[in-house]
C-alpha cells in the first residue's frame, strides 16, 4: 500500500517523514558523540597530566581537512539546490565533488594513522591517544557512511530522479543533513583534540 | 486525498501480498503485523529461556554447592563438574539472564511486539511509515539475540560481570564479554531503527479527526518510550565502543593506573575511570527501566478502560504525568551510583530528581486504580492480570523509595532489597501486563479467542508463585544478603537466619514456571483451534477494533476517522455501554 | 506555490550557504590563529569553543536549514540539547564533587 506523506507534507505538522525521521537520527548522533566528548572531558579533568594536541598530532593536515570538510558541505547544499532547479547533470557534478572531497579527508587521515603508528603511538599508549583514535575513528565510520549514501544516490539510488523527482530530491536533502552534521561534528573534534 | 488514495491501494495491494512467497511474506515480511508477531514470538521465548537461566540459579542458591540430578551433568565439567555449579558459570547465569530478560525479552515484547502490532491500527494507519526499516530493526534484534545466546559456547564462556558490565572486571573478562559488547551493538541499532519508525508513525500517520488527546493512553505511553530509546541508548553504544577498545586496543578508558589482577599489576597505561562506565551505562539503563514500564501501563490503562466500561479516569493527567516522566527520567541516573564515593551536592541533585519522578509514577498508578470506581468490571483474563499488576507496581514502586535517598540506599544498596524491587516492577508488573496484551489483543491478532479457563489457571499461579519467589527477598536484603553471591549468602554469619528464604524463592520459582505451561498450550493450541471472533470481541472503542481479525494486508479496507476520544464507554443517552471512535456522530 | 517563489527563495538560499561557506573559512583561520598565540589553556578553551559554536551554529542554521524549519524538528532538538547537558557535565562534575579521602 502507499504509505501516506513520504513525499507529500502533512498539513499540520507541514512535515514529510523522511525529514523527521534524518533529523531524530541526528539526535540520536548528537547523544553518541555526545558520550563521548564527556568521555573526553572526565578523563582530562581526572588527569595528572594532559599533552598538547600538537604533541602527538599534525595540526596542518587536521586543518586541511577542516577546509576539506567544509567545502563538502556546500557542495552537498549545492548538488541539493540543483535538483530543486531541476539541473540533473550539475546535481551530479556537486555530490560527486562532495564524495570526492571525502575521500580526500579519509586519504589525510590515512597517512594521519599510519604517521602515528610508524612514530609508536597507539590508542594504548596513553589516555589522549585512546580518545583521539576512538573519536576520531567514529568519525571517520560517519565519514565512510556518508560517502557510501552519497555514491548510492550518485549512482544506482538517481533512477528514482526519473520516476519521482521529488522523493528522490528529499533524499538529497536527507543524505546532506546527514553529511553537515559529520562536518559538524568535526567542527568540534578539531579544535578539541588538536589545538588544546 | 490521502485517504482515498490508502483506500484505493489497500485492496489492491492486498492481493500483490498473496503474491509474494512464504520467505517475503512471513519470514523478511515488511508488514507491521507479522513484524509484531515475530519480535512477540522471539521476545517470549527469550522469556522463557532467561527464566530457564534463574531456574538452574535458583538450584545453586536454594542448595548451594550441591549437585544438580541428571539435568547437571548435562553442563559438562566446565560448567557444572559433577553437577556441582562453577561460580564463574553462576555468574554467566546471573548476567545473560538480567540481559536477555532486559533487552532480549520483554523490551522486544513490550516495544517491538505490542507497539509495532497495535501502534498503527490504534491510529488507523495501513502500516508503519518506514516498513523496511521495521523489518531491519528485526532482524538486527535477532542477530543480536543469537550473537548472545552464541556467546555462552565462547571460550571462558559468556559474560559473566552483570547486566550492568561495570568496569574494571568486564574490562579483564574472558572472551564472552566481548560478544556482549557486540550483541548489545545490534540490540541498539535495531532500538534506534524502531524508535524513530514509531515517532514518525505517531506524528505522521494519525488519521484524519485523532489529534493527540483523543489517543489511546497505549500511543502517549510508545510514544515517550520511543524517545527514551532514541535518546538515550547512544551513550550505552558510545561507552560499548570504548569498552571493545580496552579489552581488543588495549586502551584504558575504564582501567584505572595501577590495577592489580590476581597478585599482578596489569599491563595498561591505566589513567581511566571506571565511573565513567557508570555513568555511561546508567544514562541509558536508567531510562530503559521506563522502557520496560511504560508500554505496560499503556496496556493496562487499555484493559481498564475496557473492562469497567467507563472513561479513564484523568487520562489527561496521566497524558501529562508520562511525558513528565519521560523527561524527568533522564536525570536520576545516578541514585544507581549512591556509594562511589560520591559528593553532597551530586547525591542531593539525584535523590531530588528520583523523589520527584515518583510523583508521576504515583499519578498515573492512581488514576488507573480510581478508574475502577463505579465501573461494570469484567474479570475476564486481560481484566485479571490488568488488577493483579495494580497493587504489584504499586509494592514495587513504593519499595524503590528508601533505594532513591542515599541514606537508607547505603544500606540496601548491592542487597538482595533491590533484586526484590525491580522484579515486583518488572515481573509481576511488567509481565503481567504483557499477558494481559496477550490475552486482550491476540483475537485482533489471530480472529480466535483463548481459553479463558486456562487464562484464569496462568493467572492465579502466576500471581501467587511471583509474590512466592519476590517477597523474601526484601526480608533478606534488609538482613543485607548481598545480590550476585554464589551460595546465597550461606558464607556469611549475618545472612543465616534469612538463608532459609532461598529455598522457598527456589521451590516458588519453579512452581511459577509449572503455572506458566498453561499458558503455552492456550498460546498454540488457541492459535489453531480458538473459538472464532469477529472484529470487536471485547466491545472495545479503540481504532484497531475496526478492522478484521485478523487485519489484512494495509488493516482497514477503508482507513477510518476518528469522531470522538479513545474512551467513550457507558455514554449517557447511547443505547450501548461503549461508543467506537470510528463511529460516525451522530450514527 | 509559484515557480518563481521558489527559485528566488533557493536563490537566496545558495547565497547564504555561500556566505556562510566564507565565514566558516575565515572562523577557521582564526581558531587556528588563535592556537599559533600560545594564549593561557582556561582562554584557549574558551575561545576555541566559542568559535566552534559559532561554526556550528552557521553549519545548523544555514547547511541545515534550521532557520526556517518547523516547531516539531526545534523541539526535538531542544528536548536533545536539555539531555546533551548533563550527559556532557555530570560525570566530570561528580568526580570533582567526590568525596576524597587525602
Amino acid at each position: 500500500m502507499d504509505i501516506p506523506y513520504t513525499v507529500a507534507v502533512r498539513p499540520d505538522t507541514g512535515l514529510n517523514n523522511g525529514k523527521i525521521a534524518i533529523w531524530l537520527f541526528l539526535a540520536s548522533e548528537v547523544m553518541l558523540f555526545g558520550a563521548l566528548f564527556a568521555a573526553y572531558v572526565m578523563l582530562r579533568v581526572g588527569s595528572t597530566s594532559w599533552p598538547a594536541g600538537a604533541t602527538y598530532l599534525n595540526v596542518s593536515l587536521a586543518t586541511l581537512n577542516t577546509v576539506v570538510l567544509i567545502s563538502s558541505s556546500v557542495t552537498m547544499v549545492l548538488a541539493w539546490a540543483s535538483l530543486v532547479r531541476r539541473d540533473f547533470s550539475r546535481f551530479r557534478l556537486f555530490l560527486g565533488v562532495t564524495i570526492l572531497c571525502g575521500l580526500v579527508f579519509l586519504v589525510i587521515k590515512y597517512f594521519e594513522y599510519s604517521a602515528k603508528f610508524h612514530h609508536g603511538y597507539l590508542p594504548r599508549t596513553n589516555t589522549f591517544l585512546a580518545i583521539y583514535f576512538t573519536l576520531t575513528g567514529l568519525h571517520g565510520l560517519h565519514v565512510i557512511g556518508g560517502m557510501t549514501v552519497n555514491a548510492w544516490l550518485w549512482g544506482p539510488g538517481s533512477a528514482l530522479w526519473k520516476t519521482d523527482p521529488a522523493h528522490f530530491t528529499n533524499r538529497v536533502e536527507n543524505a546532506g543533513l546527514f553529511w553537515h552534521l559529520v562536518d559538524l561534528v568535526w567542527i568540534f573534534l578539531f579544535p578539541v583534540l588538536y589545538l588544546l | 486525498m490521502v485517504t482515498d488514495t490508502a483506500v484505493e491501494h489497500a485492496g489492491a495491494h492486498d492481493a500483490h501480498e498473496e503474491a509474494l512467497g512464504f520467505w517475503r511474506r512471513y519470514v523478511f515480511s515488511t508488514d507491521h503485523k507479522t513484524i509484531g508477531i515475530q519480535y512477540a514470538i522471539t521476545g517470549l521465548l527469550f522469556l522463557l529461556f532467561g527464566f530457564t537461566l534463574m531456574m538452574l540459579m535458583r538450584w545453586q542458591l536454594a542448595y548451594p554447592g550441591r549437585a544438580l540430578p541428571i539435568l547437571g551433568k548435562l553442563f559438562g565439567e566446565a560448567r557444572m563438574p559433577g553437577g556441582t555449579m562453577l561460580p564463574e558459570f553462576y555468574n554467566q547465569l546471573g548476567a545473560m539472564h538480567g540481559t536477555i530478560m532486559v533487552f532480549l525479552g520483554v523490551v522486544p515484547l513490550a516495544v517491538g511486539g505490542f507497539g509495532n502490532f497495535v501502534l498503527p491500527l490504534q491510529i488507523g494507519a495501513p502500516d508503519m511509515a518506514f516498513p523496511r526499516i521495521n523489518m531491519a530493526s528485526y532482524w538486527s534484534y535477532f542477530v543480536g539475540g543469537c550473537v548472545m545466546l552464541a556467546s555462552f559456547f565462547a571460550p571462558g564462556g559468556a559474560a559473566q560481570s552483570g547486566w550492568t558490565s561495570y568496569a574494571p572486571l568486564s574490562d579483564i573478562a574472558t572472551a564472552g564479554q566481548t560478544w556482549w559488547l557486540f550483541g548489545m551493538v545490534f540490540l541498539i541499532t535495531s532500538s534506534l531503527l524502531g524508535s524513530i519508525n514509531f515517532i514518525v508513525t505517531t506524528l505522521q500517520l494519525r488519521a484524519p479527526g485523532l489529534g493527540f488527546f483523543r489517543l489511546p493512553f497505549f500511543v502517549w505511553a510508545q510514544l515517550v518510550t520511543s524517545f527514551l530509546l532514541l535518546l538515550a541508548f547512544p551513550p550505552l553504544e558510545a561507552a560499548a565502543f570504548l569498552q571493545l577498545m580496552d579489552r581488543q586496543a588495549g586502551t584504558s578508558f575504564f582501567l584505572p593506573s595501577g590495577l592489580v589482577v590476581s597478585g599482578q599489576v596489569i599491563a595498561a597505561t591505566g589513567g581511566g575511570s571506571p565511573l565513567l562506565w557508570q555513568h555511561l551505562f546508567w544514562f541509558l539503563a536508567h531510562p530503559e527501566v521506563y522502557v520496560l514500564i511504560l508500554p505496560a501501563l499503556g496496556i493496562v490503562a487499555e484493559i481498564v478502560a475496557n473492562n469497567t466500561r467507563k472513561p479513564l479516569f484523568g487520562y489527561r493527567s496521566m497524558v501529562y504525568a508520562v511525558v513528565f516522566l519521560g523527561f524527568m527520567s533522564f536525570v536520576v541516573w545516578a541514585h544507581h551510583m549512591f556509594i562511589t564515593g560520591m559528593g553532597t551536592t551530586m547525591a542531593a541533585f539525584f535523590q531530588t530528581t528520583t523523589m520527584i519522578i515518583s510523583i508521576p509514577s504515583v499519578v498515573v498508578l492512581t488514576c488507573l486504580i480510581v478508574s475502577l470506581w463505579g465501573g461494570s468490571i469484567r474479570f475476564n483474563t486481560p481484566m485479571l492480570f490488568a488488577l493483579g499488576f495494580l497493587p504489584m507496581f504499586g509494592i514495587g514502586g513504593l519499595t524503590g523509595l528508601p533505594l532513591g535517598l542515599s541514606a537508607t540506599d547505603i544500606h540496601l544498596h548491592d542487597t538482595y532489597y533491590v533484586i526484590g524491587h525491580f522484579h515486583y516492577v518488572v515481573a509481576p508488573g511488567t509481565i503481567f501486563a504483557l499477558f494481559a496484551g496477550v490475552y486482550y489483543w491476540f483475537p485482533k491478532a489471530t480472529g480466535r479467542a483463548m481459553s479463558e479457563a486456562l487464562g484464569k489457571l496462568h493467572f492465579w499461579g502466576s500471581m501467587v508463585f511471583m509474590n512466592v519467589v519476590f517477597l523474601p527477598f526484601f526480608v533478606m536484603g534488609l538482613a543485607g544478603v548481598s545480590r550476585r553471591l554464589y551460595d546465597g549468602g550461606a558464607s556469611y554469619a549475618h545472612a543465616q537466619h534469612v538463608l532459609q528464604w532461598n529455598q522457598v524463592s527456589s521451590i516458588g520459582a519453579w512452581c511459577l514456571a509449572l503455572a506458566q505451561l498453561p499458558f503455552i498450550v492456550n498460546f498454540f493450541w488457541s492459535a489453531f483451534r480458538g473459538r472464532r471472533v469477529g472484529e470487536n470481541p471485547w466491545e472495545a472503542t479503540t481504532l484497531e477494533w475496526a478492522a478484521p481479525s485478523p487485519p489484512p494486508h494495509g488493516n482497514f479496507p477503508r482507513l477510518p476517522e476518528a469522531h470522538r476520544g479513545p474512551y467513550e464507554y457507558s455514554v449517557p443517552g447511547s443505547d450501548r455501554d461503549y461508543t467506537p471512535q470510528w463511529e460516525p456522530a451522530g450514527a | 506555490m509559484g515557480d518563481a517563489h521558489d527559485h528566488s527563495d533557493l536563490d537566496r538560499q545558495v547565497r547564504a550557504a555561500l556566505l556562510v561557506f566564507a565565514c566558516l573559512l575565515a572562523l577557521t583561520a582564526i581558531t587556528v590563529g588563535a592556537w599559533r598565540l600560545h594564549l593561557p589553556t582556561r582562554t584557549a578553551i574558551t575561545l576555541a569553543l566559542c568559535v566552534a559554536a559559532v561554526k556550528g551554529s552557521l553549519v545548523a542554521a544555514w547547511f541545515m536549514h534550521l532557520v526556517a524549519e518547523k516547531r516539531i524538528i526545534y523541539w526535538v532538538l531542544a528536548l536533545t540539547a536539555v539531555f546533551f547537558v548533563p550527559l556532557l557535565l555530570f560525570p566530570t562534575f561528580g568526580a570533582l564533587d567526590a568525596v576524597r579521602l587525602h
